[in-house]
């Protein structure tokens, strides 16, 4: 589903050009759930960027579903540690949002507004928002609006959906709720995702592969595979297969850090 | 109970701020020619409440017409200059060098072009209201989250789209607050043309009477100034409350 090829990234920043990210390969199947975590300034944000299309490799190739990417992906579904809802629309209409963007929806969206309604709402029942469409998001909690974000990312079918440290500014309660929200939705739809995050548990818990990226100019340097069976819940967070895991990443973590 | 003191608090400090300013007046004396008492002044406008009506109609049209060239013009520049980072950084420093300038020394050129009358106040009335309102809604563009900016990008969004769904939204409570900075200043304007150049408004009538020597009159026409910007302030702060409530609440909320 995406493959990087030996990428670098280089921009120019304030002080000179900044080497993003250096030589990275990077794998990802169809519907597989691969988490990416590393220390922070990694480059974790870009190669969201780079996979949805929204920046260029300097160097290598991103090819996402076998064809080189060369603009926006639309496909792919985001979502950020900041919820972005957009206050002045209710919670429907910002789950809503993309579809007035992203073809074919948009062209239709006028006469299958109400096909579509009840699409958002459904999603919206799915992530225990159910009759909350009609509020405006500065109404509810954080974590009811990373809810709706999530719906905002899912609504238009992505076969991708990319997660940018989605559940980080949650409270610990809020977020292990997420997690199985999204490990339900993820079960159930079976598109393909990318999560970044810092959050080792989180990927441990949620995902079918880790990748560790090193220190800015950040590159893999290594990929586990989860081999904890699912169906998971919460419960498996007490596994000792589970905390070796994270033991075992936080020490690889610890390195790069160091290095 | 507290509500009840904090809405009239208004009243009670303006009665009060006359009382005192009375009180000084008839305790220290002061020659009306100085400092007229607010009776004086009161009897003042009553009496001339013919002209101050007549004059006060005259500054608040040309103040409106000047307002609203400024918002139509200011609301198309600020779109042009927030949508492009070039035009933002090329026209920037020519806007500020303009609106550095003291639009009192513009009036004479106006009268030179247009002749005595309402054309210079309305037109120094525009020029003085119009830049808070590019600068603030080429803010509100220029401010949008990169983040949401991205989920509409990676989706094929053209940069017209993130302006119609993100931008200009955002922007509407920087354009519906800078109205009311606007109409403060476009009245200021306005009033400055007529008090070098007009013949009529209260400028005009200020000018006049402060000539023939009746204070009470001059103060009664600041009395009317007064009146009138605090009645366009108060519409302009209505009506940014009544388009863009949502982002009060979301701001008391936050």
């Amino acid at each position: 589903m995406i493959e990087l090829d030996d990428v670098t990234l280089a921009y120019r920043g304030r002080t000179g050009p900044v080497l993003a990210l250096q030589g990275t390969s990077l794998k990802v199947g169809r519907g597989e759930f691969a988490a990416v975590v590393g220390p922070s300034g990694c480059g974790k944000s870009t190669l969201m960027k780079l996979v949805t299309g929204l920046v260029k490799p300097t160097q290598g190739r991103v090819l996402v579903d076998g064809q080189e990417v060369a603009g926006p992906v639309k496909i792919a579904g985001m979502a950020f540690q900041n919820a972005n809802m957009l206050p002045w629309r209710t919670v429907l209409e910002n789950v809503l949002l993309p579809l007035e963007i992203v073809e074919p929806y948009r062209s239709k969206f006028r006469a299958e507004k109400k096909q579509y309604v009840a699409r958002a709402e459904k999603l919206l029942d799915t992530v225990g928002l159910s009759g909350f469409g009609s509020r405006f998001p500065w109404e509810m909690s954080g974590g009811m609006q990373q809810r709706a974000s999530l719906c905002r990312s899912l609504i238009h079918d992505p076969s991708l959906l990319m997660l940018d440290e989605p559940f980080a500014a949650l409270d610990a309660f809020t977020r292990e709720e997420l997690w199985c929200v999204l490990r339900d939705v993820w079960e159930r739809i079976g598109f393909t995702v990318v999560l970044v995050t810092h959050d080792l548990r989180e990927a441990a818990f949620l995902a079918d592969t880790i990748h560790v990226m090193s220190a800015r100019p950040g590159r893999i340097i290594e990929t586990r595979k989860v081999e904890l069976p699912r169906p998971r819940d919460l419960e498996i967070c007490y596994d000792p297969r589970f905390s070796d895991l994270v033991q075992v990443l936080r020490h690889k973590i610890a390195e790069v850090r160091q290095a | 109970m507290t509500l009840r003191t904090e809405d009239t608090a208004p009243w009670i400090f303006t009665i009060g701020l006359f009382v005192f300013w009375e009180a000084v007046c008839r305790i220290f004396s002061v020659d009306s020619f100085i400092l007229p008492a607010p009776s004086e002044i009161f009897a003042a406008a009553v009496k001339y409440a013919g002209p101050l009506w007549r004059n006060s109609f005259v500054t608040l049209w040309t103040t409106l017409v000047g307002f609203l060239l400024a918002v139509g013009f200011g609301l198309l520049l600020g779109l042009v200059v927030g949508w492009s980072r070039t035009i933002y950084r090329g026209l920037y420093p020519v806007m500020i060098g303009f609106n550095s300038i003291p639009k009192v020394a513009v009036v004479p050129i106006l009268v030179v072009w247009f002749g005595v009358g309402e054309v210079p106040a309305i037109i120094t009335a525009f020029l003085i209201s119009f830049f808070p309102i590019v600068v603030n809604v080429a803010t509100g563009l220029a401010t949008i989250e990169p983040e949401m900016e991205d989920v509409l990008r990676a989706l094929g969004a053209s940069k017209l789209d993130v302006m119609l769904k993100i931008g200009i939204p955002r922007a509407m409570p920087y354009f519906f607050g800078s109205l009311k900075v606007a109409i403060t200043l476009a009245f200021v304007g306005a009033v400055v043309s007529e008090t070098l150049a007009a013949n009529a408004g209260l400028g005009h009538l200020m000018t006049q009477a402060g000539s023939n020597f009746q204070m009470p009159l001059v103060f009664a026409g600041l009395l009317a100034l007064a009146i009138e910007g605090i009645g366009m302030y108060a519409v302009c702060a209505w009506l940014e409350y009544r388009m863009t409530g949502w982002a009060h609440r979301s701001t008391m909320n936050a």
